[in-house]
């Protein structure tokens, strides 16, 4: 069977905080292009699956493959994140806040660019914040920002890098539910022109609906009432969902059964 | 009524307010001096408002007889210039310190026990130490505020790294910075407002050293001035003197938090 290969693999994977058990039994496998949002009770391991992703948690057994390869156990450029909260910088403005990762890469030591290259660099930040509607905003500082303005920028900056996948970590939980709905809406049509492999975790089960092309829910399948932290959480649905033309629906069932195989 | 707390001074009224405790404070001298004064006109201890005005024309406004300069300023000059050197160096190995340590794990291990350790050690007990290692010069006094004031900036400014949220780092990192961008681009400008901040703060302090340092040894500067007249319980220079210091003092916080407000508007507003 000859199908895409898998860009992200999870492969017997357990998390474990000493005695305490958070997640185990991951298995699953992910392709370029998905749509994957996580929901779940708080404290069932979605953010903490997130974050393994992220690699500012290490899983401690099993296997993690980013195309291929063991994923890095450090934040990379790799992987793009857009946080609820804080993940702009409230001391550079806008366009700066863009640009900066195009300073990092080509200033090793200062990370810091002059002239003719800073302003390539602006430039190039200028487009992508017009693709995120930020363009009239870009010599704002954040704190002249709305929330889903700085949403906004923390999601043009993430993109900057190209990333294979860009996690999500409930980035519209502290928005109004008329800008949720613009975020959205900029949201698909990111991961349709990019496209791009996100992983978000959400609080709303409405929101992971209408978003992926896979919802994932986290929840524990064995429980003992004695000792909370024995068993830890899994994957316990793998939903096909959302705005999904029928070739990506195929798809996604021939991974799951795939799934199905393997464990 | 409404309750008392919750009963706010409109502007006018909160200025009137807070000018009445000065004037109480005036009256309550001029009466004490002119009471003494009544008693015994050769009275020293709360000396008269023409008193005050002669000792400091004498001081600042006419050349000292015996060296041909104005005392008042060159007290002044010299001990601004051994405050701000002191305070300077400690800024500045604070910073870099503070920075350092808050920013690479294994740095704060190795260094935060011995820089606490140190900022245990009451600087004043060290100074007869500091005498005799650097001499009776200029360099004992500005080392008596750098070691008087640094453990303190070096913590605070370790701490207020620590403060950074953790999901501005991760993001830099995504952005692709390596450890050193992400000290002088994410950090450091995020830092240098919080310096301003731990200054003020330790401005007082540093001014405590310096008093204390040139009423031990030196040859000016305010506080050599004030422990030198105090032998001659001339208060009409001591009160003078000290009411300047508390101006300088004012003066340098307000520029402080003027230039801060000037340079980091960012960190201003988002307060």
């Amino acid at each position: 069977m000859d199908i895409e290969k898998n860009q992200i693999e999870f492969r017997h994977v357990e998390k474990s905080y000493g005695d305490n058990l958070v997640l185990e039994n991951i298995n699953c496998e992910v392709k370029k292009g998905e749509f994957i949002t996580m929901v779940g009770t708080s404290g069932c391991g979605k953010s903490t699956f997130l974050k393994m992703l992220l690699g500012i948690e290490s899983h401690t057994k099993g296997t993690v493959l980013l195309d291929g390869q063991p994923i890095i156990d450090e934040p990379s450029p790799d992987r793009g994140i857009v946080f609820q909260k804080y993940s702009v910088f409230p001391h550079l403005t806008v366009r700066e806040n863009v640009a900066i990762a195009k300073e990092f890469e080509k200033s090793t030591l200062l990370g810091r660019l002059f002239g003719n290259k800073r302003k390539l660099a602006l430039d190039e930040a200028d487009n992508w914040l017009e693709a995120v509607g930020l363009l009239p905003a870009k010599n704002k500082y954040p704190h002249e920002l709305s929330g889903g303005m700085q949403q906004r920028l923390a999601i043009a900056q993430a993109l900057i890098k190209h990333p294979k996948v860009l996690l999500l970590d409930e980035p519209f939980g502290a928005l109004d539910p008329g800008i949720r709905k613009d975020m959205h809406k900029l949201v698909l049509e990111l991961w349709k022109k990019y496209e791009l492999t996100v992983f978000m975790v959400t609080h709303d089960l409405d929101e992971g609906f209408y978003l992926g092309t896979r919802l994932w829910v986290f929840d524990k399948t064995r429980h003992d009432p004695h000792a909370p932290h024995r068993y830890g959480s899994t994957i316990t649905f793998d939903l096909p969902v959302g705005k999904t033309d029928k070739e990506s629906l195929k798809e996604i069932e021939m991974s799951l059964t795939l799934e199905q195989k393997i464990a | 009524m409404k309750r008392w707390i919750n009963i706010k001074p409109s502007k006018p009224l909160a200025i009137a307010l807070g000018i009445i405790p000065f004037f109480l404070l005036m009256i309550l001298y001029q009466v004490g001096s002119e009471s003494r004064k009544a008693e015994n006109p050769q009275d020293k201890l709360l000396p008269s408002v023409s008193q005050f005005q002669s000792a400091i024309d004498r001081l600042a406004f006419n050349p000292s007889k015996r060296t041909g300069e104005f005392v008042f300023w060159q007290d002044t000059a010299s001990s601004l210039k051994r405050l701000l050197t002191g305070v300077a160096c400690a800024a500045f190995i604070g910073l870099i310190l503070g920075l350092i340590t808050g920013a690479i794990p294994l740095i704060g291990a190795n260094l935060n026990p011995v820089i606490t350790a140190i900022s245990l050690i009451p600087p004043m007990a060290v100074l007869p130490l500091l005498f005799i290692v650097f001499g009776l010069g200029e360099l004992s006094k500005v080392m008596l505020i750098i070691i008087g004031i640094t453990p303190f900036l070096i913590r605070d400014l370790y701490q207020r790294t620590k403060d950074i949220p953790q999901e501005q780092l991760v993001k830099a990192q995504t952005l692709g910075a390596n450890s050193f961008q992400l000290i002088i681009r994410v950090l450091l400008p995020q830092v240098l407002p919080r310096l301003m901040d731990a200054l003020r703060l330790s401005l007082g302090t540093a001014w405590l050293f310096l008093i204390a340092a040139e009423a031990i040894a030196a040859t000016d500067g305010l506080g050599y001035r004030i422990f030198l007249v105090r032998r001659y319980l001339s208060m009409d220079i001591i009160l003078p003197y000290v009411a300047w210091i508390t101006f300088l003092a004012f003066v340098l916080d307000w520029l402080l938090v003027k230039t801060s407000k000037k340079i980091f508007p960012w960190y201003h507003a988002a307060k």
